[in-house]
């Protein structure tokens, strides 16, 4: 699991940041605002609530505020970007990036871009809603459990801030950043966007199994794909048992007592499921 | 603008008396002590006036004090020393709420193939004493538990594991980095074989920490080279800073009891008057049972970076477990691990005070730590509607 090492001090912010943390300007709520944009919640440790007044006729806003619970960074960001989009027509204020608003700062540490972006999801949020266009939830595929990212969001920021690492779409995204288990996910979609490589294809899964064969494989899968993920973090496995489609596993080291162990087996079954057999279940011995 | 330094956890003032003492061993007299020669050798005299006073402070004897150089290489050897002296056993015991330099030496052991048991806290922050129990077998080849946690301040029962670890043979270890000084520690009766403690967490300064080791223990040295302390940690003495040290310790022993009783006083009226000003405040482990220095208290609905940053302008120092300031993007460890609401964790801020502080610098805490929640919560989506009711 990549860890994302880095402290903010109040040294590494810009004046401009360190100006609109301070002194932060529209904060609050319009009452009886035309449009709202709501993202973020305070699990996720930020969140922007921003509600706009708007011409209907020139389709201006001429009014925004901000309410945002989080850094001092994510705070001066929000402050940013109703100071960008006063004024505006909903088509202009459509094409401010997280980048203008990281510019209007004087710049961002890196890891805090996501800070920027959260502005930009924010101001999309309300117009969308303003516009009645609201896609259906449902629609969403979520990459990153821990942060409740999509694809979508990560296909978006990657293209408009053309980043090619994990690292850079946890800085953007937060994804990635908690239990990292959705890295692998997030590789495959970033080589998908700039054609790295193509996306490895699955191994082919023979039809039908006999039983020694299902064995092999299931050994073979832990040793090759389960194993060195698990000694990575310190935990390793033991196969116990096969019976039938029912695996038997003991997990050792960091795993035992592990805060994600849960988690462990299930990313085990899926493992095997994904390329032994859609039937296998994995029960811990 | 004055520093109200409030994150004596972290670090600490060099007490001014250990500091005079350092000097000439910076300047004029820098002598190696193992020369022949009187100017560097008769500098050894130094070192064993400075282990007597380390020793003093806990009870150890003069040869159960190995000088190291911090309280990470005093954990590491601890832990390294008890692996290496049996080689045949393969699990280790720790807790969740471990201090990095035992917590992440345990998962880099984990992954040498130990089998390492991580023992979890209650929402009071106090060790589960059934998973620990349970966790034994004849496999354990050294149990580390720290004396009191860092973030927390919640005191562990050192005593009672020490006891069943007596019983059975088994090593035991305490990180008690941040009780030395703090707590009346006396390893006579204590039941630890070793017990690690940091220079700079006391009033002396960085780059200095002891590792007391209980006779009869047996040892594998973890940096080898020259025959410094016995052979047991090589490398050419730091010898100005363990005379800060033994002065620190000097100092610490000579006024532990008044100084809890200072410093308790001074965090109680800080905790107390913040929960009367600011609404929607929790304090984070078990209150009955802490270091007499330490708070840790959750402000629902803000969060913790703004509200250092916005304290930063007024000179107050402190810490917080916000995932802003942990250094990476989840939250604290340590407060997870008991079960603390992410949302709290988020707003949660550490107060580690000292000796030094005074109750003016407190007071002005209390004027303006309410105003600084006051003016984020207004700024947060989530703040309004709680604070009305």
């Amino acid at each position: 699991m990549t860890m994302v090492y880095y402290r903010s001090t109040m040294w590494d912010y810009t004046k401009k940041v360190k100006e609109l943390f301070l002194k932060p300007k529209n904060v609050g709520e319009i009452e009886n605002p035309d449009a709202v944009g709501e993202v973020g919640s305070m699990i996720c440790g930020d969140a922007l609530r921003l509600t706009l007044k708007i011409d209907k006729e020139t389709n201006k806003i001429r009014d925004a505020k901000f309410q945002t619970f989080g850094c001092a960074s994510a705070i001066a960001s929000s402050s940013a970007l109703t100071e960008l989009i006063k004024g505006k027509t909903l088509d202009e204020a459509l094409k401010i990036t997280n980048q203008d608003i990281a510019k209007y700062l004087g710049g961002l540490p890196k890891e805090k871009m996501h800070c920027s972006v959260m502005g930009t999801e924010a101001l999309e949020d309300a117009i969308v809603n303003f516009r009645g266009e609201k896609k259906p939830e449902a629609e969403e595929k979520i990459v990153c459990e821990c942060f409740e990212v999509s694809e979508e969001k990560i296909r978006k920021v990657a293209i408009e801030n053309h980043l090619t690492t994990v690292e850079e779409i946890t800085n953007y995204t937060k994804a990635g950043g908690g239990c990292g288990s959705c890295i692998p996910v997030i590789e495959a979609i970033l080589r998908d966007i700039w054609f790295v490589k193509p996306i490895t294809e699955k191994p082919t899964r023979p039809k039908k199994l006999t039983n020694l064969q299902k064995i092999a494989l299931i050994q073979d899968v832990i040793e090759k794909e389960i194993r060195p993920r698990l000694q990575a973090d310190g935990g390793d496995i033991e196969l116990i048992d096969i019976e039938g489609n029912k695996v038997v596993i003991g997990l050792r080291g960091m795993c035992v007592g592990c805060l994600m162990g849960d988690v462990t087996v299930k990313g085990i079954e899926d493992k095997l499921k994904e390329l032994v057999s859609e039937d296998i279940t994995v029960e811990v011995g | 603008m004055n520093t109200i330094y409030l994150d004596n956890n972290a670090t600490t003032k060099i007490a001014p008396e250990a500091f005079d003492e350092m000097i000439p061993y910076l300047t004029d007299l820098y002598g190696n002590p193992s020369s022949m020669h009187t100017f560097g050798g008769s500098l050894h005299n130094k070192i064993e006036e400075a282990r007597e006073r380390v020793a003093a402070l806990i009870g150890a004897e003069l040869d159960e004090i190995i000088f190291t150089s911090c309280g990470t290489e005093s954990d590491n050897t601890a832990l390294m020393s008890a692996v290496e002296s049996y080689p045949q056993k393969r699990h280790i015991i720790t807790t969740r709420v471990e201090h990095p330099a035992v917590f992440n030496f345990a998962k880099h052991l984990a992954r040498k193939g130990f089998r390492v048991t991580f023992i979890p806290v209650d929402s009071f922050g106090r060790l589960d004493m059934d998973a620990f129990s349970k966790a034994l077998d004849d496999d354990v080849v050294v149990v580390s538990v720290m004396y009191a946690n860092n973030e927390s301040g919640v005191i562990f029962p050192i005593e009672e594991i020490g006891e069943i670890l007596k019983e059975r043979k088994i090593i035991f270890h305490t990180d008690a980095v941040q009780a030395v000084g703090k707590l009346p520690i006396d390893v006579k009766k204590l039941p630890v074989d070793m017990l690690s403690l940091s220079g700079h967490k006391i009033h002396a300064p960085k780059g200095i920490g002891a590792l007391y080791l209980r006779r009869g223990t047996r040892f594998y040295p973890y940096i080898i080279g020259g025959h410094q302390e016995n052979g047991r940690r090589a490398g050419t003495e730091n010898i100005a800073s363990i005379i800060g040290l033994g002065k620190a310790c000097e100092l610490a022993a000579k006024n532990i009891k008044k100084e809890v009783a200072y410093v308790s006083a001074l965090r109680d009226k800080l905790e107390k008057r913040l929960m009367e000003l600011c609404p929607d405040v929790r304090v984070n482990g078990d209150r009955e049972n802490r270091l007499p220095n330490t708070t840790n208290m959750s402000f629902e609905y803000v969060e913790g970076e703004a509200i250092l940053l916005r304290s930063n302008e007024y000179g107050i120092c402190a810490s917080s477990g916000s995932a802003c300031t942990s250094g990476s993007l989840e939250p604290s460890r340590v407060l997870r691990a008991m079960g603390v609401p992410f949302t709290a964790i988020h707003g949660s801020i550490r107060f580690s005070l000292s000796r030094y502080n005074t109750e003016e610098e407190i007071d002005t805490v209390i004027e303006i730590m309410p105003k600084i929640i006051k003016q984020l919560r207004e700024l947060s989506p989530f703040g309004k509607e709680k604070i009305k009711k």
